[in-house]
């Protein structure tokens, strides 16, 4: 019995199964130094990629944080003298700026992006498709672009520079952040939704307004914070469209300045106050726009627990 | 009050549905298509207009916009090619370093870290991304560029002996210091997409590879990032684009000197820098020219991020 199992030819699978076993122990200690090393690589990378983050943090806290008092949030920019270095008022105007200019262009956004989510969720033609494609693009282009746009068509046409068309540019650059969202909140709206709607007799557009659109809502909403911290953040769009103004100005049809851009002409600015104020500016900003960019999360994340 | 028959009821449901969608139905898809083509034609302006603005400097001075190797607006002499290759050249040596760190950084964080830790850090890193670039451009100025010039460039030029690339003073700002920003700028961008892509590839080719004993970089190196290969592309076009068209943080750090880049320590001035810092106030055909600008720098980052799109798209095809 053994010596005809002897003679059989030798399976060529096993053969194979046992060459692989014996080359796997062979290499196993090469390869698992191997993989260790590169197991560490991979963690440095991580080290590196999180590390910015809390240095451009501790930057902004230690140089701009004694700055940022009553007074500096409050006054109208002050020029500087040899005289009296420290004498650079505050940043009042700049946050009045951001709040008309930044609320100007969501009054603008909110609407235009949500009714073309609206549109590009429930339209599948070629042209739709098209559409989506080039919104997306949008996204991606450099905001200075559009800073050009708002100049050539409103600057030079209302003879001014204004907050206004510092708002145009940024709706211009929020509208695809929030179509976006939009349309991806509503495309997850379930199906069987829209369809117990119209069954029971509602037009398609009571169904999308009342019964998809609250369900997307809190997907539309991120979206909007997200769009809005992208915004407030901006300085190219601004720089040749806003005005730069020092004096506090509520009308969005003058002149005006904000945030972004303070900090960007008191970085370069002759005083070392001027520069303190640069990253005070800076650090009203990234808190902004952090706490913003949080809250998104904090709605994404509740809505994804409420769905499963 | 008859008894109705539940197929009675539906069929009375739905032609009470029929007949008033079809009429006012129309309205909604109206306004809708109405609002879509409005911001369509918005879009074509927008595109039309800086185009049409260029206009007098492409008749001017043709290709030499291009290929010119001098822009000197007081001569009214607007060769672009040194805003051109410093664009080109940011961007480069950025992706040099935050495309392996960015898609080391998603491989960590799909397959190594824990779980519960893996949500608070990429919440951390795509934060990043959430930063104002003027405050890149601030932290570079007062940060990075004392450090490059104290510290990383000497090294850098002791390593060539003052050589190419690494020629000439080691003042901080530049073309090296621009590149450093734009790393840490475009890295979110890049981790974030890798990781949507990582996360596509299917589980039991990783569980498989795994059971015949390969190790976990053999796994990492060989399944996954094969598998991977088109939406990472992807993922690294759309930081390329990114960096392309970056502007407040380059134009802080990077000298504005639009002159011909020598070295990586050369001062310099890109395409996007460049239209920020001379465009308030200039004169007819300058604004042209730097309108010219704006359409070198619109046609490069549409296509580089048309290109990207279409690569995240095939990437994750079917799994998102």
């Amino acid at each position: 019995m053994t010596d005809l199992l002897a003679q059989l030819p030798p399976d060529p699978m096993l053969e194979r199964r046992r060459l692989v076993q014996a080359t796997a122990a062979k290499t196993q200690g090469r390869r698992a130094t191997r993989s260790a090393l590169f197991t560490t690589l991979l963690y440095a990378c991580l080290a590196i990629a999180v590390v910015p983050l809390f240095l451009v943090i501790a930057a902004l806290i230690v140089r701009g944080g004694k700055v940022l008092t009553w007074t500096f949030l409050t006054q109208a920019p002050l020029q500087p003298t040899i005289f009296d270095q420290d004498n650079i008022g505050g940043v009042g105007n700049a946050i009045i700026g951001s709040l008309v200019v930044d609320g100007v262009a969501a009054l603008m956004a909110v609407p235009l992006g949500i009714i073309l989510g609206l549109y590009l969720a429930e339209t599948e033609t070629r042209w739709a498709n098209g559409l989506r494609r080039v919104t997306e693009i949008m996204t991606g282009l450099p905001s200075i672009l559009l800073g050009i746009f708002a100049f050539i068509y409103i600057v030079t046409n209302m003879h001014a520079y204004s907050g206004f068309a510092a708002a145009v540019a940024l709706a211009m650059l929020m509208t695809p952040v929030i179509t976006k969202a939009a349309e991806t909140a509503l495309r997850s709206v379930p199906r069987t939704l829209t369809e117990a709607g119209l069954a029971l007799g509602a037009r398609q557009s009571k169904v999308s307004l009342k019964v998809v659109l609250p369900v997307a809502a809190p997907g539309i909403i991120t979206g909007v914070l997200l769009a809005l911290a992208r915004a407030i953040g901006e300085t190219a769009p601004l720089l040749f469209v806003i005005g730069a103004s020092i004096r506090f100005e509520w009308n969005p049809f003058h002149s005006m300045s904000a945030l972004p851009l303070m900090t960007y002409e008191y970085a370069s600015a002759a005083y070392d106050s001027q520069h303190t104020a640069a990253w005070g500016v800076g650090l009203i900003l990234v808190i902004i726009v952090l706490l913003l960019n949080v809250s998104a999360r904090l709605i994404a994340a509740y809505m994804r627990r409420e769905r499963h | 009050m008859t008894v109705q028959s539940s197929s009675e009821l539906i069929e009375r449901g739905l032609a009470r549905g029929k007949m008033p969608r079809a009429k006012s139905g129309r309205t909604y898809s109206y306004v809708l298509r109405g609002v879509a083509l409005l911001f369509a034609a918005v879009l074509a302006l927008f595109a039309w207009s800086v185009i049409h603005q260029s206009w007098p400097a492409w008749s001017t001075y043709g290709l030499h916009i291009l290929t010119g190797t001098n822009w000197s607006p007081a001569e009214e002499n607007f060769g672009g090619l040194p805003l051109i290759l410093a664009t080109l050249i940011t961007t480069g040596v950025a992706l040099l370093f935050a495309v392996p760190v960015g898609i080391g950084t998603a491989l960590t964080l799909n397959f190594l870290v824990p779980r519960r830790l893996a949500g608070p850090l990429t919440t951390t890193v795509e934060l990043l991304a959430a930063v104002p670039s003027v405050v890149y451009g601030l932290w570079g100025l007062n940060v990075i560029v004392p450090w490059m010039s104290t510290t990383v460039q000497p090294w850098l030029a002791s390593l060539t002996g003052g050589g190419w690339p690494f020629s000439g003073n080691a003042i901080g700002l530049g073309i090296s210091t621009a590149s450093m920003v734009l790393a840490v700028m475009v890295l979110p961008t890049i981790v974030a997409i890798s990781r949507d892509v990582i996360a596509t590839v299917p589980r039991d080719l990783v569980e498989g590879a795994l059971s015949l004993g390969a190790t976990r970089s053999q796994v990492l190196t060989r399944v996954v990032l094969p598998n991977a290969k088109i939406g990472l592309l992807g993922a690294v076009s759309l930081g390329a684009g990114r960096a392309l068209g970056e502007t407040i943080a380059v134009a802080m750090v990077i000298g504005s000197s639009p002159s011909m880049p020598h070295s990586l320590f050369s001062l310099g001035s890109t395409l996007a820098s460049t239209i920020a810092t001379q465009y308030i106030d200039a004169p007819t055909m300058h604004l042209a020219a730097l309108g010219a600008l704006a359409v070198i720098l619109m046609v490069l980052t549409a296509s580089v991020n048309a290109f990207a799109r279409a690569l995240v798209r095939r990437g994750t095809k079917g799994t998102l």
